[in-house]
């Protein structure tokens, strides 16, 4: 299978403090991956390597090396505008823009000098259909993002990175502030998605990532812990800690 | 037991201190309304006396040039067209607006989006200061420094309102920069977050996000640094030239509404027609600085809905 990202050797240090430390890890091509682990043990950190997000925060040491599609995403010819469209990235909270929903989907569109509106309607169509929100707001694409629920507002927002194009989608816990439902509803969204992207998804939730994932990275205090099939991860994880963890013990 | 059922009769401190601190405030808010409309009734009656006492035609002072109360026209009848001040007020107010506006953007986007918490700090005390320095100063450096240079390169008195122009520039633009530091302080820090992860540059994200959420508060900023500028009374009054003549060009002599009552009212005695019109050109400022006041609510309510978390989860 091949690897879209590979990771050797990355840690991050805020000012003195290491957040991560060492980690090996390469990501499958149309696959879902999911990182598990207690909080403060890194994953949000690492996550924001992929994409370079950790060059907004202050005083962020990283090092190591990241490649995506086999091209150091650290070297001074990576164009990091580029880096972002290719890597998306879907937060914890919904933050829609305080525009339409057309607006919000459009924001990326725009960004890469798409005007007209032609090509802009049936990209909009395109990704509210694959974030599985179009048919509940194909009649009011006019009204604010804020009108819809949060599972909505969430939905809006993937579809906003989704009308990017990019190959691989980064969440950091994208459900943790939404109801069950609709929490089911992004996971069958990331599912059917699987052919045409690459997701990458941080999760608290153990049964969501036994349900939806094909791969688990088990991260305990900036460390990778474990990492291996979904399946035998959850069966039959190979270190003690993994085991303790998934059976409640700590975390 | 008695004790106890006394104590339960009466009401406790704190709801004691409650009632006399809503007293206090209802009666500060009293205070505050019987003021406004007594100053709203007294600039009202005052300044429409000279319609019903004196039957001015309406259309004469807002449409008519030439401003000399004292004295009759060919026909008799009093000559107090208010349109040279009324225009030469609008004109300073919206081209020093217009200056203004896009040097405020700039300083205010330098400090809340490039500028470091310390550069930010550094530039917030500077605009605190020039708020607080008392318009005679700037009128006094206009007279000193603007007129003379305008004369230079112009020739002609110097004064009107090019200078009137400059000078309201200067006072208006730390008004305009620390609302408008607000209103994109007030933009919430995960939106740009959020552009930048979607792949836009800082100047994308600035332009298309920034700007455009912050836009009512901006709106806001202006018209209150345009309510400012119109109501300014001394520093204008120090290089427009105070002739209360139809202005030529911006650098011909001319006076607002607030230069020519401040030059006029220490010259006039109460009750007299003269007097009279001067409160006429009053009430035209109460009521711009009243439409101001209305715009300022329209623009804030529109933001307001516009950024609504209607949450329905
Ligand atoms: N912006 C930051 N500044 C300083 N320390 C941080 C920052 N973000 C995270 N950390 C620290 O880095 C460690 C890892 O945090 P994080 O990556 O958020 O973990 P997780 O997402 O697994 O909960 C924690 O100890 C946290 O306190
Ligand atoms: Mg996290």
């Amino acid at each position: 299978m091949s690897k879209i990202i590979t990771s050797e050797n990355v840690s991050v240090y805020y000012g003195k403090q290491r957040a991560i430390n060492n980690i090996n890890l390469d990501f499958n091509v149309h696959n879902i991956t999911a990182l598990i682990g207690p909080s403060g043990s890194g994953k949000s950190t690492y996550l924001r390597c992929l994409n370079r997000m950790n060059d907004l925060i202050n005083n962020v040491t990283v090092s190591g090396s990241i490649k995506l599609n086999g091209k150091d995403i650290f070297s001074p010819q990576m164009d990091i505008v580029n880096l972002r469209k290719t890597v998306g990235m879907v937060f914890q909270q919904p933050i829609p823009f305080p525009f339409s929903i057309y607006e919000n989907v459009a924001y990326g569109l725009r960004l890469n000098g798409i005007k007209e509106k032609k090509i802009l309607d049936v990209r909009i169509e395109k990704a509210l259909r694959q974030s599985a929100l179009w048919e509940e707001v194909k009649d009011s694409l006019h009204d604010n993002g804020f009108s819809l629920s949060g599972g909505q507002q969430q939905r809006l927002c993937i579809a906003r990175v989704l009308a990017v194009e990019p190959e691989v989608v980064l969440l950091d816990e994208p459900t943790s502030a939404l109801d069950p439902i609709s929490s089911a509803q992004i996971e069958d969204t990331l599912v059917s998605l699987k052919n045409e992207f690459t997701f990458i998804i941080v999760t608290h939730n153990m049964q969501q990532a036994s349900r939806i994932s094909d791969w688990t990275a088990f991260f305990l205090d900036g460390k990778l812990e474990e990492y291996s099939a979904t399946k035998k991860l959850f069966l039959n994880p190979d270190k003690e800690k993994t085991s303790d963890y998934l059976n409640g013990k700590f975390g | 037991m008695n004790n106890i059922k006394k104590e339960l009769n009466m009401a406790s401190k704190e709801t004691r201190q409650d009632s006399i601190g809503r007293f206090i405030s209802y009666f500060c808010i009293t205070i505050i309304g019987v003021l406004v409309i007594s100053i709203i009734y007294f600039i009202t009656s005052r300044g429409l006396t000279m319609f019903f006492a004196n039957h001015v035609k309406l259309s004469d002072f807002l449409l008519k040039t030439t401003w000399n109360p004292g004295t009759l026209d060919s026909h008799g009848k009093p000559e107090v067209g208010a349109l040279p001040m009324i225009v030469t007020s609008f004109s300073v107010t919206i081209l020093s607006a217009i200056l203004a506006t896009p040097f405020a953007i700039a300083v205010a986007l330098f400090m809340t989006e490039y500028a470091d918490k310390r550069g930010a700090k550094l530039l917030q005390s500077v605009i605190e200061l020039l708020v607080g320095i008392p318009s005679v100063i700037y009128g006094y450096i206009g007279l000193s420094v603007v007129v003379p240079m305008i004369r230079h390169i112009y020739g002609g008195t110097g004064f009107g309102i090019l200078a009137g122009t400059i000078v309201l520039f200067v006072m208006i633009l730390p008004t305009i920069t620390s609302l408008t530091v607000d209103s994109l302080r007030a933009v919430p820090q995960h939106y740009r977050q959020v552009s930048l992860s979607l792949g836009a540059t800082k100047w994308q994200t600035i332009y298309k996000l920034i700007l455009r959420v912050g836009t009512p508060g901006i709106l806001t900023a202006i018209i209150f640094g345009m309510a400012r500028a119109f109501g300014e009374a001394l520093a204008v009054q120090m290089v427009i030239g105070n002739a209360a003549i139809m202005p030529k060009n911006l650098v011909s002599v001319a006076s607002t509404l607030t230069s020519q009552l401040t030059t006029g009212i220490g010259n006039t005695v109460l009750g007299t027609f003269a007097n009279n019109a001067l409160w006429s050109l009053a009430l035209v400022l109460l009521i711009m600085s009243l439409l101001f006041n209305t715009l300022v609510r329209i623009v804030g309510n529109k933001g307001a809905v516009k950024n609504e978390r209607k949450n329905k989860q």
